[in-house]
């Protein structure tokens, strides 16, 4: 257990996470730590041992090996410490639908101890962040998918939790009310201070973590921040247009130590940081700079050179369009 | 190494209030419980579904087969002229305890399968409180659908007095409970319904026929005898049947329909003793099997 302290703001340590069933090995040895209010993202695609390892961190699978702890508790040890510690978003709906939005969050509170005193205040906080107090008593039935995923949020924040643990948070929602759940989800990191550890296979929301750990058969093949994944690739990729492409491109030769290469009429050439390249090049170039436009190598191209392979290929798997197939159809009820 | 084993250098937080104990586990127990009795009086329908099979039962056997066995019956001396209506009648409340505690239980079985049983499991609670709380819920609701049956017994002929009644309550919790314990027992380890039907109608129909709920176990081939006495149910039907028909029949008459073992009738204490066993039995597997965790 001590060879598990890597900071005093860590929030969630692992070391060495293992879980096999049976021949199967999930989760193969995974670290990481995620420190306190930081949005930690898991990224990679279905069958990658997400969820395994945020079960584990749940308390609802035991580790085959290794170490974790949430909150300054081990999940082995202590799973109710861990419990009250944190709040869950699960991928797939764990309401009571014929229960009222508050009767849902009644027996939540009533379940993880939040004081008598508190109660009704903690259900009128959490309703009012997600914007559903006009609809506390209606029955959860009536509700759309995605006001389900917000008063699953409300849910999961109503005792406090230090770690916000989202299971796919967004999945099978429209991109509009995708946004939402993201605008909620900042809210509650800036003015509640807790640290969201979530898993999702979706680019543009990995994209919004302070940090990523993108996963793959069982394994984290890169950690960081999603500049500095995407720095892995090559940095920035630049593309512009001068008066005189030819002296331009000798220019940032000599200049830059950068090999442009000439394509349909205007030059492009990979840098390190695009926004700083840029205003220099503009400045130190003797030719008038007609257009210019970086675009960074995302999360996509970061996936395939790290892994080999596509994210997205196997996001549609046979099982995981089962799986959209029943919550549309769950949600339609 | 800091005390309670949490990890060195980082601080357990000390406001939070600690879950555990036997706190928790009773305020667990209650939650669970109140819940499916929400649920239960949200779902009305489903509940007065639940008293139409007994009835169906009441009403056939006890006219259609009553009639034909009539003489059998109300002739027999030693039942001092007890009409088959009014023997049956207690094995009908006995049969809308079981199925609906039976069908309480599914409730497990439904949770797990549109996802609230995780968010019950996660909860920093000891999960005995699941099982027992789900035993509990399912008890009552069961009782309730007993307890409703009692109205009619001024149709079928048959005598309450208010001290019968009250002891009566306590006969079908009892009941309730046993049944209930194992419907949770074997909907732990179940994770499709189809699963949960199959095997509960293989067991409900025999553990309901077999129980002297339709006929007295006192004249049966010995095999049947056996099979009776092995049935849990029979130890919930035969207290609840003396009981029942205590104020319309005499005395030794109520006796010669007890159930026996070695030949002795036994005193209702001992046969609520015999199902208080078995249902404890059934929770503690229960109990175990959701306290796993892979």
């Amino acid at each position: 257990m001590t060879a598990a302290i890597h900071e005093a703001d860590a929030v969630i340590i692992a070391t060495g996470l293992t879980k096999t069933f049976g021949a199967i090995e999930a989760v193969k040895g995974i670290d990481l730590d995620v420190r306190r209010g930081e949005i930690f993202g898991f990224l990679g695609p279905n069958g990658a041992g997400k969820s395994t390892t945020i079960n584990i961190l749940c308390t609802l699978l035991r580790p085959t090996a290794g170490h974790a702890s949430v909150a300054g508790w081990d999940v082995a040890g202590h799973p109710d410490d861990v419990r009250s510690a944190i709040g869950l978003v699960f991928q797939d709906p764990s309401l009571d639908a014929q229960l009222t939005a508050r009767e849902n969050l009644q027996f939540h509170a009533f379940i993880y101890g939040v004081p008598a005193a508190e109660r009704r205040r903690r259900i009128a906080e959490v309703l009012e962040m997600v914007e559903l107090t006009d609809r506390a008593d209606s029955i959860v039935m009536t509700f759309s998918g995605g006001m389900k995923r917000r008063l699953e949020i409300a849910r999961g924040m109503l005792h406090t939790p230090e770690v916000l643990f989202l299971d796919e948070p967004t999945i099978g929602l429209d991109p509009q009310t995708r946004r939402h759940i993201w605008a909620y989800l900042r809210k509650l990191r800036e003015e509640h201070g807790v640290t969201l550890f979530m898993t999702t296979h979706y680019m543009d929301e990995a994209e919004e973590c302070d940090r990523i750990a993108i996963i793959d058969g069982g394994q984290i093949v890169a950690l960081g921040t999603p500049s500095e994944l995407k720095a892995m690739v090559g940095g920035d990729v630049v593309t512009l247009a001068t008066a005189d492409n030819a002296t331009a491109a000798d220019e940032i030769r000599r200049n830059f130590g950068l090999d442009p290469v000439a394509d349909n009429g205007s030059l492009r050439v990979e840098v390190a940081d695009g926004a700083e390249f840029i205003p220099r090049l503009v400045r130190e170039a003797s030719v008038p700079v007609t257009s210019v436009s970086a675009h960074r190598p995302s999360l996509d191209d970061v996936f395939l050179k790290l892994t080999g392979h596509a994210i997205r290929d196997e996001a549609a798997g046979a099982n995981d369009m089962m799986k959209m197939w029943a919550r549309a159809h769950r949600g339609r009820r | 190494m800091s005390t309670q084993g949490s990890i060195a250098g980082v601080a357990p937080v000390t406001s939070r209030q600690r879950q555990g104990g036997l706190a928790g586990t009773l305020r667990g127990i209650y939650i669970v419980w109140y819940r499916d009795l929400l649920r239960y009086w949200r779902d009305r329908v489903r509940a007065v579904v639940g008293l139409a099979q007994p009835l169906l039962f009441l009403v056939v056997f006890g006219a259609g087969l009553g009639s034909s066995l009539g003489g059998a019956f109300s002739g027999n001396a030693a039942s001092g002229g007890l009409s088959y209506a009014q023997f049956v009648y207690p094995g009908v409340m006995g049969m809308a305890v079981l199925f609906s505690a039976i069908f309480g239980a599914m409730s497990i079985v439904w949770d797990r399968e549109f996802g609230f049983l995780k968010e019950i499991l996660v909860a920093p609670i000891d999960r005995s409180a699941v099982a027992i709380g789900k035993a509990l819920g399912g008890a009552t609701q069961a009782m309730i659908q007993g307890v409703v049956l009692l109205v009619l017994a001024p149709i079928i002929g048959v005598k309450l007095d208010l001290g019968s009644v009250l002891l009566l309550l306590p006969f079908l919790f009892i009941l309730a409970f046993a049944l209930s314990a194992m419907g949770v027992a074997l909907a732990s380890r179940m994770t499709s319904m189809q699963g949960f039907q199959i095997v509960m109608n293989f067991l409900m129909m025999p553990l309901f026929f077999l129980s002297g709920s339709l006929f007295p176990l006192t004249n049966v081939p010995d095999w049947m005898a056996v099979l009776g006495r092995l049935d849990p149910v029979s130890y919930g039907m035969d207290p609840i049947r003396r009981i029942v028909l205590g104020a319309t029949l005499p005395a030794d008459a109520v006796n010669s329909l007890g159930l026996t073992l070695f030949d002795q009738v036994l005193p209702i204490g001992l046969e609520a003793a015999i199902l208080l066993a078995f249902g404890a039995v059934m929770l503690g597997i229960g109990v175990w099997n959701f306290r796993r965790r892979e």
